[in-house]
């Protein structure tokens, strides 16, 4: 019977793609942070040099402090609205359906045109605001609006996820609650909201490796200005390797970012009891 | 069961619509006024006429070229993302030995991994490779990303079908091909729907790769044409919000299509 089986091969060319393209340069990323490169030359071993670097980077730092604050705003401002209007938009009635796939079109606009498009909006003399704040280009709240711009553009997905997980809550338990007299937002609060639990972790991890690595929305709206206000790690990555040819130390700049990235994942997933979901769903 | 209408919410959802629709009327407002109009009047009066001369000078500049890059390189990463990953898949569920099971655990890592942490190593292998400044360029990689998703939604979907079908078609004596091409291939068309969807959007989308592995005007994609007409439009933003208005209408006919299969794409793998 074993021979009526697919064999490894066919799983072959996936996998050496991968590994090619996505898990060798992450083992290059590592070698690159110990090298002194050009971009053009050949990348030279240079022991530890830039690890060092990176712990006097005053530069660096500040972007880290900024990658933190955007990532908690973000994560403020997107998960109440997110889950709020997932929830609602749940419902069978046919206005909300009509209205969801209205909310859903800022994910058919890329990243660049977005930026484009926002930037136009918040133009201090000609744009939708004049008169109002300098939004992109005032150091103190340029960095917020950085926040307002993404999420704008990933509620809408979020959302998405918090509507496919409302409807798969059992409609028992709120007929259970209805009868025991149970008000919609002790509802919202002791059935709702146990039972996305799951689905706030998932959303939040998401959310929170995805402005860990946002790049092209400050790219274009700021460039990481005024000054450095906006210039976030990853920014600070690539401008140190691709503007200012320092490819090693961008490397090095590379690396904290995914010891970051992978450390938030677990974080959150240990603090939030992630880990349980699998014995959950083995129904114990 | 009757339910009270839930007003705050409602209303909520009301001044949501407001902040979504709002941008995006801006943006096909303002790409129909002239230059003079736009630095004349200002957002909320009634333009005295619309004119599509944005659109015309948007066309007329490179713009042609940058929407075929893109379609080729959309077309052909979701070719290579599909070719490898039903295989893949299929081998993934079916077959239990350590090399795949492994291997698949090792690829759901990469779900983890941030492409840009990436970019200096990728852009590394692929000069080295000569291929910097072609599509290609954008395409092996941007591929590669997107295996990891591609496969949970295709494993996942696999794992569903009752093993009885394979064995019913083993008693037939069909070989692990035509059990690919008979039964797999039928069976897990909506996951591949997802996952076209899903990698044609990214790749559609994509703006890091084209910006760091490509350079001259013949190998630019679409976003990064859009970013290119900021500095050569200048301060014409009516023509640059034409170009914005262009980009995504390719995107949101195929959404008018097929809204039922971009929206279950959009959240494949992650919906629990």
């Amino acid at each position: 019977m074993s021979s009526q089986r697919p064999s490894a091969w066919y799983a072959v060319p996936a996998f050496a793609f991968f590994a090619l393209f996505a898990a060798l340069p992450m083992l290059l990323v590592i070698y690159l942070s110990f090298t002194a490169w050009d971009g053009l030359g050949t990348p030279a071993l240079n022991g530890g040099e830039n690890w060092s670097r990176l712990l006097e980077d005053s530069e660096a730092r500040a972007s880290v402090w900024r990658t933190l604050v955007l990532m908690v705003v973000s994560w403020l401002v997107q998960t109440p609205i997110a889950l709020l209007i997932g929830v609602w938009a749940a419902g069978k009635q046919r206005s909300r359906a009509v209205l969801s796939s209205i909310f859903f079109l800022p994910l058919l606009l890329s990243t660049a045109a977005i930026a484009l498009l926002w930037q136009a909006l918040l133009e201090p003399n000609f744009g939708a605001f004049v008169g109002g704040p300098l939004f992109l280009g005032d150091p103190d709240i340029a960095l917020y609006t950085v926040v307002l711009v993404i999420s704008w553009q990933f509620i809408p997905f979020h959302t998405l996820l918090y509507q496919g997980a409302a409807r798969a809550v059992p409609a028992s338990l709120y007929e259970a609650a209805t009868i025991d007299g149970a008000s919609r937002v002790s509802k919202f609060r002791h059935i709702t909201l146990p039972q996305l639990r799951y689905t706030v972790v998932t959303s939040s991890v998401l959310m929170l490796v995805g402005s860990l690595t946002t790049f092209d929305t400050v790219l274009i709206l700021t460039n990481g200005g005024p000054g450095t206000a906006t210039r976030i790690l990853p920014l600070h990555m690539y401008i140190t390797g691709f503007s200012g040819f320092e490819m090693g130390y961008a490397s090095t700049i590379a690396v904290v970012l995914v010891v970051l990235g992978t450390a938030l994942s677990l974080a959150v997933m240990r603090w939030s009891g992630f880990r349980q979901m699998s014995s959950q769903q083995e129904g114990s | 069961m009757k339910s009270r209408p839930n007003w705050p919410a409602g209303l909520f959802a009301l001044v949501w619509l407001a902040i979504v629709v709002g941008p995006l009327l801006y943006l096909v407002t303002v790409s129909l006024r002239t230059r003079a109009e736009y630095l004349g009047k200002s957002v909320w009066e009634m333009p005295d006429a619309l004119s599509l001369d944005n659109y015309v000078t948007v066309l007329t500049g490179g713009f042609g070229q940058y929407l075929l890059n893109n379609v080729i390189v959309t077309v052909a990463t979701v070719a290579i993302v599909v070719l490898v990953t039903v295989p893949a898949a299929y081998a993934v569920v079916r077959n239990t030995s350590p090399f795949v099971q492994r291997g698949f655990t090792l690829l759901l890592m990469g779900l983890a991994i941030p492409a840009q942490a990436t970019i200096i190593p990728v852009y590394l292998m692929i000069t080295r490779m000569q291929l910097y400044d072609t599509l290609t360029a954008i395409i092996l990689p941007t591929a590669a990303f997107a295996l990891p998703v591609a496969m949970l939604v295709l494993v996942n979907s696999l794992r569903d079908v009752p093993r009885e079908l394979y064995e019913a078609q083993a008693i037939d004596g069909a070989g692990p091909m035509r059990v690919l091409v008979s039964l797999v291939l039928p069976l897990a068309r909506p996951a591949i729907m997802t996952v076209v969807v899903y990698t044609a959007l990214n790749a559609w989308n994509g703006f890091l790769f084209p910006l760091v592995l490509t350079q001259s005007e013949s190998s630019r994609v679409l976003t990064l044409g859009l970013w290119d007409f900021q500095g050569q439009f200048g301060t014409n933003v009516p023509a640059l919000l034409a170009a914005v208005t262009l980009s995504v209408l390719p995107i949101f006919v195929v959404y008018l299509i097929g809204r039922r299969f971009l929206l279950s794409g959009l959240t494949a793998g992650f919906g629990k």
